[in-house]
């Protein structure tokens, strides 16, 4: 029993409490340093978290100490302690970019403890071992951003959290569905249980059913081809900081359920619908690329290349295999660090002037050196140039494909990388390069609170690609425990399965 | 009392007059039994927000605001402190997160406290303040119901005006 593992979720909900307490003018600092507090705790544990889980494996507790089957399982694999550590570190990043850029009215609202329980809910969603339990905890996180989404009550905020709204109410009712369907079909939500159950279905349709419900729902949240238009109209309405978050945290958050629950619960239907997978990986890597060659705004262009590298994620699911999903899971880490990176230097560029419009914008590389520099890094990165991390993610992406035969959704891939390249280029003459068309002495400086988040994020990724081994051998680690249903099964459960608990207790 | 509403109704008014005691009464009952019957925080906190959105319907919301004078949202905060909080002792004595702790006799009249009776304190609270906070926010929405407003509100009603 590793009861440590609730401490990520219970340190930001006391945290948020407190700052709920303290969010005021006069009492600002308190609640920064509560909120500071809890998530450098947060990054600490989960960073101990990954060595824990990398030495002993899959890590178990039950709330109240009720067994497996019955009762709040949280389990923490390799896969959930790389995500949870990503994702910790992505909102301590975002915390302090919001110390620098945002202005007091949100502080003293209800900005620190909806972030915190945005943490909580991924969080969460990372460490369940239930499928309901991970429908709550969806709800949590979504509920957190769509206050932040919309905390600030501007027309377009309005406008764009409305459609994000109602997409997400459609994906959360087929989950809900599809939840029940399970249910109803093998008597048990713990992923375990009903992984082992699975395999004495009589009925297969309707496993194919569920399989599709939560493609549809998980699919619709991490912004897949034909459901992903919430994405682009409400990504760049909200600041500059939440848009941030958002991007490294929410799509990633159904990229990995699907890894969870498809990858692992429902492999045997993964396996058949494989193609159909890598065909929408295929092309929603290549609309979202093309969409983004059509903006002329920085955050919208970087929220179409949101959707482009979740086909990336989605195609290591696509290849069912532990490779693959080893694959998407490093490169969905490495991801999530730089499309953040990107968000808050594009963000700060933004900020100086005042617009994120390509054509008003200009002139930043002579006035902005190191904000440049690292612009450019971030894009190497993205694109998938060495030393970088991108470079790795989508090598391993590659070779699990070229191995496995997948030729056609492979040289995709790295078409694909060729173009969002291009696209990013495209920012980097119009906001970079190109000349200023206005006096660009009287604009602001960017101040240090803006370039570090970014710049350490980039760093990050440079150190990741310098030190790559040490990530793919432990995403290949997690990626073999996300596909080894036996061996979740008996940690979960212990070695009888969960079968033999049920009937003790029957007994 | 002379704030009147336009849906005025001395029915309404007594009877919600009499009821609050009994409502309040009722929510504190159904708090302490809740752990092996029907019930609970979750329920007590429900019969007491209905009891003072009961007031706010029949006399307005700005007499409903002080049936509890408190910062509803202070209410929320601590509520959620006290429910954390309780649940963590098992943590320390190397249990499950939840885990309870019961004391061994019955106390007379109230029945066998432990941590989760606290643990559901921390719910009835936030329940309370979330319920009545929200239905306190609809209603003195003036362009719901067109009612008289006094100025001193809270003023971290509703969003910032960013």
């Amino acid at each position: 029993m590793a009861n440590h593992l609730f401490l990520p979720l219970i340190s930001p909900m006391l945290a948020s409490a407190l700052a709920l307490l303290f969010a005021r003018d006069k009492t600002r600092m308190v609640a920064r340093v509560i909120v500071l507090a809890s998530i450098i705790f947060n990054l600490i544990y989960s960073i101990w978290l990954l060595w824990v889980v990398g030495n002993e494996g899959i890590q178990v507790t039950q709330g109240a100490g009720w067994e497996a089957p019955f009762g709040v399982t949280l389990v923490a694999d390799g896969a959930s302690a790389l995500m949870l550590c990503v994702a910790t570190l992505l909102m301590l990043v975002t915390v302090s970019y919001s110390f620098a850029s945002l202005d007091p009215g949100y502080e003293n609202f209800f900005y620190y403890p909806l972030l915190l329980l945005l943490l909580l809910g991924v969080s969460g969603a990372f460490l369940t071992g239930d499928i309901f339990n991970l429908y709550v905890w969806f709800e949590i996180l979504l509920l957190a951003s769509f206050g932040l989404m919309t905390l600030g009550g501007s027309r377009p905020q309005l406008e764009g959290g409305l459609k994000y709204v109602v997409l997400n109410l459609f994906g959360s009712t087929a989950f809900l569905v599809a939840c029940g369907l399970i249910y109803g079909t093998v008597g048990s939500l713990n992923m375990a249980h009903v992984a082992e159950r699975m395999s004495s279905v009589t009925n297969p349709g309707i496993v194919t059913v569920i399989a599709c419900l939560f493609f549809f729902a998980y699919g619709g949240k991490a912004a897949i081809l034909p459901l992903f238009f919430w994405l682009p109209t409400s990504y760049h309405t909200p600041p500059v900081a939440v848009t941030a978050i958002f991007s490294g945290l929410l799509t990633k958050v159904g990229a990995y359920s699907l890894y969870r629950v498809l990858g692992l619960v429902l492999q045997d239907e993964l396996i058949r619908l494989a193609p159909f997978v890598l065909a929408v990986a295929g092309l929603t890597m290549v609309v979202g690329v093309f969409g983004a060659m059509a903006q002329m705004n920085v955050r919208r262009i970087l929220s179409f290349h949101i959707i482009s590298q979740i086909g990336y994620s989605l195609m290591g699911l696509g290849l069912a295999s532990a490779i693959g999903l080893a694959a998407g899971l490093l490169f969905t880490a490495h991801v999530m660090i730089v499309k953040t990176a990107l968000f808050f230097i594009g963000g700060a560029a933004e900020q100086v002037y005042g617009t994120g419009d390509l054509k008003k914008m200009g002139g930043i590389a002579r006035r902005e050196p190191l904000l440049s520099i690292f612009w450019f890094l971030g894009i190497l990165s993205l694109a998938g140039i060495p030393p970088m991390s991108g470079f790795f993610g989508k090598l391993a992406l590659l070779q699990a494909g070229i191995n496995q035969g997948a030729l056609l959704i492979s040289v995709v891939a790295a078409f694909t990388g060729i173009l969002t390249f291009f696209s990013m280029l495209k920012i980097w003459n119009e906001v970079f390069w190109k000349k200023s068309y206005g006096d660009m002495s009287k604009l602001p400086r960017v101040t240090p609170g803006l370039l570090w988040p970014g710049a350490i994020l980039v760093i990050i990724s440079f150190a990741l690609g310098i030190g790559a081994g040490g990530l793919v051998d432990y995403s290949q680690m997690a990626g073999a425990q996300l596909f080894d249903r036996a061996a979740y099964i008996s940690s979960v459960c212990g070695s009888n399965g969960c079968e033999a608990v049920v009937d003790l207790a029957l007994r | 009392m002379s704030k009147t509403v336009n849906y005025d109704s001395i029915v309404l008014r007594t009877v919600s007059r009499l009821m609050m005691p009994l409502l309040l009464l009722l929510s504190v009952f159904m708090l302490i039994r809740g752990h092996n019957l029907p019930g609970g925080g979750f329920i007590g906190g429900l019969v007491a927000s209905s009891a003072i959105i009961m007031q706010m319907i029949a006399f307005g919301p700005t007499y409903a605001r002080d049936v509890i004078r408190v910062n509803y949202l202070t209410l929320a905060s601590i509520g959620i402190l006290i429910a954390v909080v309780w649940s963590m002792p098992a943590l320390f004595f190397g249990m499950p997160f939840m885990a309870a702790f019961w004391m061994s006799a019955p106390i007379p009249g109230v029945g066998t406290m432990g941590t989760p009776v606290a643990f559901d304190v921390g719910v009835f609270l936030t329940v309370i303040a979330v319920t009545t906070k929200i239905a306190l926010l609809l209603s003195e929405e003036p362009d719901l119901f067109p009612l008289d407003m006094e100025d001193d509100e809270e003023p971290e009603a509703g969003a910032p005006r960013v």
